[in-house]
């Protein structure tokens, strides 16, 4: 008897020392890589974003001083986001907001969205998605050009924010319906939000 | 016990972890859209089962048997884990595309087939050879299945290079049939397991005329 628990006991001591040599492993592959990790991330973060605002069009850091909102769940996920203010001489030109249509096809669709000022789209890009290949994924820009159709639109242009099945102005996606419609609805709501919310979002006097 | 050779030859053909054990079979369908996206996570097998096996060898003699699973399981994890970071950090573009495969490559059975089979009743050399040829087998199947898919699906090879040999890579895409409008089924995953089984067919095919070929050469040549 003492000798099976002293067997019990051995294998559990040599279970935890494979544990803690393979937590040392980890420790250390951690240290050697998160700081390039983290600045991968931001360049990637850098590179969405320029994707909505060019270079050209404003003169501040992007990633400096980020704003945190809590948007509507209608069109963001729940929790604080982090909005991106451009600017121009100190002025707030437009703001990048974090979308997410939460009724996409096979789960929800990350958008970054880019307003000016007076509330018309600069551009809209989604950042994340798994809608079905050759199908909904036409909505990533590197499939198709659709989502460039948002360009320029605002809360009044058109007054029917839907798509051609349903009557209204924006072009679906050949036997994707349902992602489009998502994408739609969520920019909608996010420019409904933009226009009522303007403080809140460019929060003028504070440069 | 195997010689160096037949471990070799067994797993890049003969007992190839892909067309003959078919195991690993999910990424191995999810993945293999692409050359490189199937190549870079052929690479990154690779280096789990040379890793795996080498560090299961090594502990052999220390690893009671009733703890041997979880024990094999917490070294795959930890190395799986730590090339993640490495490719996070190293090949980030590439990382993004294959997302949650990589972690995935823990619940590969080949990997832990061969700890089991192989690396846990091997010397250290023997079993790192191991899963350097299981690699490079799964590894061939993941490219000859992402080139099938690739070609059939858009029409090219090679595309995004670069993902995985930097930005010198970039014009190294071979665009085989010009404004391709794309084949949809050999994109998805069904497309997937019709092109395993197609490439299966072609092994076996291989086999056979191999073993039919040998006989002929040890017949007396007739007049």
């Amino acid at each position: 008897m003492k000798e099976t628990r002293q067997q019990a006991l051995r294998s559990a001591a040599l279970l935890a020392a494979f544990a803690v040599a393979g937590s040392a492993l980890l420790a250390l592959a951690n240290s050697a890589t998160h700081e390039r990790i983290a600045q991968n991330e931001r360049a990637e973060t850098i590179r969405q974003l320029q994707q909505i605002l060019p270079p050209g069009s404003h003169d501040n850091a992007l990633l400096d001083k980020p704003r945190e909102l809590s948007l509507p769940i209608s069109f963001s996920r729940p929790g604080p986001d982090t909005i991106y203010i451009a600017r121009r001489n100190g002025h707030p030109v437009a703001a990048i907001l974090p979308v997410t249509a939460p009724n996409g096809y096979n789960g929800a669709i990350d958008l970054l969205l880019g307003i000016s000022r007076d509330g018309e789209i600069i551009a809209a890009r989604v950042t994340r998605h798994r809608e079905t290949p050759g199908l909904g994924d036409g909505i990533d820009i590197e499939r198709s050009d659709w989502i460039t159709q948002f360009a320029g639109r605002s809360l009044q242009d058109p007054e029917r924010w839907a798509v051609t099945k349903d009557g209204g102005h924006f072009d679906s996606l050949t036997g994707a319906t349902i992602t489009p419609r998502a994408i739609v609805k969520a920019l909608h709501a996010a420019l409904a939000y933009a226009a009522t919310h303007q403080q809140e979002i460019f929060a003028d006097g504070d440069v | 016990m195997a010689t160096y050779s037949e471990i070799s030859r067994n797993g890049l053909w003969h007992n190839n972890p892909g067309f003959v054990q078919l195991l690993g079979l999910c990424p191995l369908l999810a993945v293999s859209t692409t050359v490189i996206n199937g190549l870079g996570l052929g690479l990154a097998t690779l280096a789990t089962l040379v890793a795996s096996n080498t560090t299961v060898s090594l502990i052999r003699g220390w690893v009671r048997p009733e703890i041997r699973i979880p024990v094999f399981v917490m070294v795959i994890a930890a190395i799986v884990t730590a090339i993640e970071l490495l490719m996070n950090a190293y090949w980030h573009q590439l990382f993004r595309v294959l997302g949650i495969f990589i972690p995935l490559i823990v619940t590969n059975c080949s990997i832990i087939g061969r700890a089991e089979a192989f690396a846990s009743k091997n010397s250290v050399g023997k079993a790192a050879l191991d899963g350097l040829a299981q690699g490079a087998g799964f590894a061939l199947c993941l490219v000859l299945l992402g080139a099938l898919r690739e070609v059939l699906g858009k029409g090219s090879l090679l595309a995004d290079a670069q993902l995985l040999f930097g930005a010198a890579a970039q014009n190294w895409e071979i665009v085989l049939v010009a404004d391709y409008r794309g084949f949809l089924l050999a994109v998805l995953p069904p497309g997937a397991f019709l092109g395993l089984g197609l490439l299966i067919a072609g092994k076996n095919w291989i086999d056979r005329r191999q073993s039919e070929a040998a006989p002929a050469l040890h017949q007396p040549a007739s007049i």
